[in-house]
């Protein structure tokens, strides 16, 4: 006699991680949840600054002062520059795409440390509401997300305190990121995979690490000393208690011009990685795009007082300042042409992650040419502080870093949904954006060069017409957003189902599922040797009996 | 007939910076220029502004063509060339840069001398008495530039620069002249000496490619030497509260004759004031 007894599923493995949707909004310790949620989490805070954005270019449509009062428009400044720098194009540069990709890029299967990743990603959301809600319940910080002291002593004590508690919150997210970047880079490697074969945006995010873990304790030091200045009444900054203001600019810079290379050198890895895949062509020149990395790196720690030329800096300094800033053009110039050189003789496809990326060459070559010439100090003593400067920054972090973020959520898409995106929308978005962004910005290098300061909520009106085709573009540039938004959420359940790997490509991160699985890989990873092995070997084709038309010619 | 693309590219190169060029010299994107240093500034503008937009329209025409020509046309399948790197053309185009800046630095350290941005920070020439117990700080001015003997051959004219939340005031000490506006003789160089009284401000005049931080705790000193009659506006380039947009005023560049009436109607009688 048998006795059946039902059949018991073996126990599930309690998992103490939840799985389905809520995880996003769980203390998970998955590096693509946690990169996910730096996306989120990052674009609700862009589409907050960019309503900031929009408010200010409300107020500047007429000379006057009329849409808001006067001390919400620095509070509202102060915010835009606050939550583009330190809550959308940081994080998600740095924390979204560096945690979802790192790991597969050196073939692991999560961060080194995965619990400090949760922490770092889960300081980000309590920070930015803190620092939202101070508008509504005292008032914003005024004084500018530079904060220069003595306006930001003599300016309402509790935003600027707020403002202060939220940047270190964000400031320690960034260095425990930081932190788990280079540890996971250096020490995580599949075994057999070395340094000089890790796809560019693992060097760039190494690079971008290094600068974050040496600069950003130095303006949290700084913000600390600020924030004593202020509510203890001490006298670091407070040149009525024989403080210097000077130094609290040196200090904010040593950690803000990195800052810019912490959001535009992850910007540079990210189009490495895009380039090679649609124009299927090997990366040109990686030894030297990795060079040329760490050469900004280098460069980006000791030009800081470039910021500072009207403020009193001694002449040598000047001198010095103005030298070695410039000399970061030599190796960004080295990046760009390889770009150039990627494309050339390709078989691009002109999708909507290329145009992004080509959009954001164009508008990062206007800003790097300006910024040259913002590095000669007779040319900045003019121009210090104005709406060139305003122009010159918005088409680096913008059109370099917002433009890269477009092209990347375009490529990489299909591997975390599954799904592609739809292409004649992604066109569209990449249209408007690109007219609305120069519409807005090119005009204001003439607003600046001719008198008009930046930071203003009134100002000469015979610059009217001219702020309001920048008002006009800023509009376009908050339409574009729409068929963008709709994309994203239509193209989740209705996009074509893309496979695995719908653009052929090499890298680790598309040899897996599309969604990969919890632990990247079933079975082992891949080691990939050669990230970027595109293209006909040159071999196959007799270069000597062919002309160059006679290679795209037959490509037909 | 097939054009070898050597002499296309040397041709499309020559056109672009012949073009680039005549950008640079014909399109004026500045204000009028009023003061001896705008000029020079000037002339660094137009070098920067050619170079500018030779590299923008070549990196630009490059990537269009690259993107019109190298596009995947449909039904095409296949890789492009595997070309990895070429040691050549990456040491070319590290030099080629290296070269432009290095060149752009040493003209623009030529035009910042040549505005006097070098002179020693004590402005020991002008005998501010002050110097032994405050560091004066110096801003970029046109003190060393003045060397035509008729502009020497005047006396600095000081003024004192008080600026505060939210307004520039002008005090003339010769004449203790306390003014809302700032009223210089063209072609005499002017001294400003500028304190803040609670926040930082800039002085800038665009027309005079000037600006300066007004830094409380931090007396600054600004050289510069007004050359067309005319009224030009001051405007306060750092921010410094609700008002900062508000914060301007205007710099009056009057003949000699203009001037000395305007000094003589509003010089105080020295005892008479209470």
């Amino acid at each position: 006699m048998t006795l059946t007894v039902p059949q018991q599923s073996p126990p599930t493995p309690q998992s103490l991680q939840p799985t389905g949707w809520l995880r996003y909004l769980s203390f998970s310790v998955d590096h693509k949840v946690i990169g996910l949620q730096y996306m989120v989490c990052g674009f609700a805070f862009y589409l907050i600054g960019g309503a900031l954005a929009g408010a200010i270019r409300t107020e500047l449509v007429s000379p006057i002062s009329d849409f808001m009062p006067r001390d919400v428009y620095n509070q509202v400044l102060t915010l835009h520059g606050t939550v583009m720098i330190f809550l959308w194009i940081v994080p998600v540069v740095n924390g979204a795409f560096g945690n979802y990709l790192i790991p597969f890029y050196v073939g692991a299967r999560d961060m080194a440390f995965p619990r400090l990743n949760a922490v770092a990603f889960w300081l980000i959301p309590p920070a930015g509401l803190l620092l939202i809600s101070s508008y509504f319940i005292t008032g914003a910080a005024q004084s500018g997300w530079t904060a220069y002291p003595p306006l930001s002593l003599t300016t309402p004590a509790s935003g600027q305190i707020i403002w202060i508690l939220s940047v270190l919150l964000l400031g320690g997210s960034s260095i425990f990121g930081g932190i788990n970047f280079i540890a996971t880079i250096l020490k995580l490697r599949r075994p057999g995979l070395k340094l000089m074969q890790l796809p560019m945006y693992c060097w760039a995010m190494l690079g971008t690490s290094i600068l974050v873990v040496l600069s950003t304790p130095v303006l949290a030091g700084t913000l600390i000393m600020l924030s004593f200045d202020i509510v203890a009444h001490t006298g670091f900054f407070n040149p009525g208690l024989g403080g210097n203001v000077v130094v609290y600019q040196h200090l904010f810079w040593f950690y803000s011009h990195p800052a810019v290379y912490i959001m535009v050198l992850p910007a540079f890895g990210l189009v490495s990685e895009i380039l090679p895949i649609h124009c299927r062509k090997p990366l040109f020149g990686y030894t030297t795009m990795v060079y040329s990395i760490m050469a900004i790196v280098g460069l980006g720690l000791v030009v800081w007082a470039h910021h500072m030329f009207t403020s009193g800096t001694p002449p040598w300094m000047r001198l010095f300042f103005t030298i070695a800033t410039a000399f970061i053009a030599v190796p960004t110039g080295i990046k760009f042409f390889n770009w150039l050189a990627t494309l050339w003789g390709g078989k691009i496809s002109l999708n909507s992650a290329v145009l992004f990326s080509c959009g954001f060459i164009v508008n990062f070559v206007l800003g790097g040419i300006t910024g040259v010439a913002l590095a000669q100090v007779p040319f900045d003593v003019h121009v210090h502080d104005t709406y060139f400067v305003v122009a010159h920054f918005h088409y680096i972090v913008y059109g370099g870093s917002v433009f890269v973020i477009f092209a990347s959520i375009y490529h990489w898409y299909p591997k975390v949904t599954g799904r592609l995106m739809n292409e004649h929308l992604g066109r569209f978005h990449f249209l408007i954006t690109f007219v609305g962004f120069n519409l807005c910005f090119a005009p204001q290098h003439w607003l600046g060069l001719n008198g008009m300061p930046r930071r203003v909520a009134e100002y000469d009106p015979q610059f009217q017409l001219i702020n309001q085709f920048s008002s006009v573009g800023a509009l376009l540039m908050a339409i574009s957003t729409l068929p963008f938004l709709w994309n994203v959420i239509a193209s989740a359940s209705q996009g074509a189902i893309a496979g695995d790997n719908p653009w052929n490509a090499l890298t680790p991160e598309w040899l897996t599922t599309s969604p990969p699985p919890v632990e990247n890989w079933k079975g082992e990873a891949p080691l990939v040797a050669n990230p970027y092995a595109y293209g006909t070997p040159e071999d196959e084709i007799d270069l000597r009996s062919v002309s160059g038309s006679d290679l795209w010619r037959n490509g037909q | 007939m097939q054009i070898p693309s050597a002499i296309v590219t040397l041709v499309l190169g020559m056109l672009l910076v012949l073009g680039g060029l005549w950008i640079g010299q014909n399109i004026n994107l500045l204000p009028v220029d009023a003061s001896t240093n705008a000029p020079i500034y000037d002339e660094l503008f137009r070098v920067l502004f050619s170079i500018g937009t030779i590299l923008f329209l070549g990196i630009v025409g490059l990537i269009i063509f690259s993107l019109v020509r190298f596009r995947r046309r449909p039904g095409q399948l296949g890789d492009g060339l595997a070309l990895e790197g070429n040691l050549p053309l990456e040491v070319f185009w590290t030099a080629v840069p290296a070269i432009v800046v290095l060149f752009v630095g040493l003209f623009s350290y030529d035009i910042y001398e040549r505005m006097g941005g070098m002179a020693p920070l004590s402005h020991g020439d002008h005998g501010t008495s002050m110097q032994t117990e405050q560091r004066i700080w110096g801003g970029i001015g046109s003190s060393e530039i003045s060397t035509t003997p008729a502009a020497s051959a005047l006396q600095p004219l000081p003024v004192e620069v008080t600026a505060m939340q939210f307004a520039f005031l002008f005090h003339y000490p010769d004449g203790d002249i306390m003014s809302g506006e700032l009223h210089v003789q063209a072609g005499r160089p002017v001294t400003l000496r500028m304190e803040a009284k609670d926040v930082i401000h800039a002085f800038w005049v665009p027309e005079f490619r000037l600006k300066q931080d007004v830094i409380p705790g931090q007396p600054t000193l600004l050289d510069f030497t007004p050359t067309r009659p005319g009224r030009y506006p001051i405007v306060c380039a750092e921010l410094c509260g609700p008002y900062h947009g508000g914060m301007r005023s205007t710099v009056v560049v009057e003949s000699p004759d203009d001037f000395n009436t305007w000094l003589q109607a509003n010089r105080k009688p020295p005892v008479q004031e209470a």
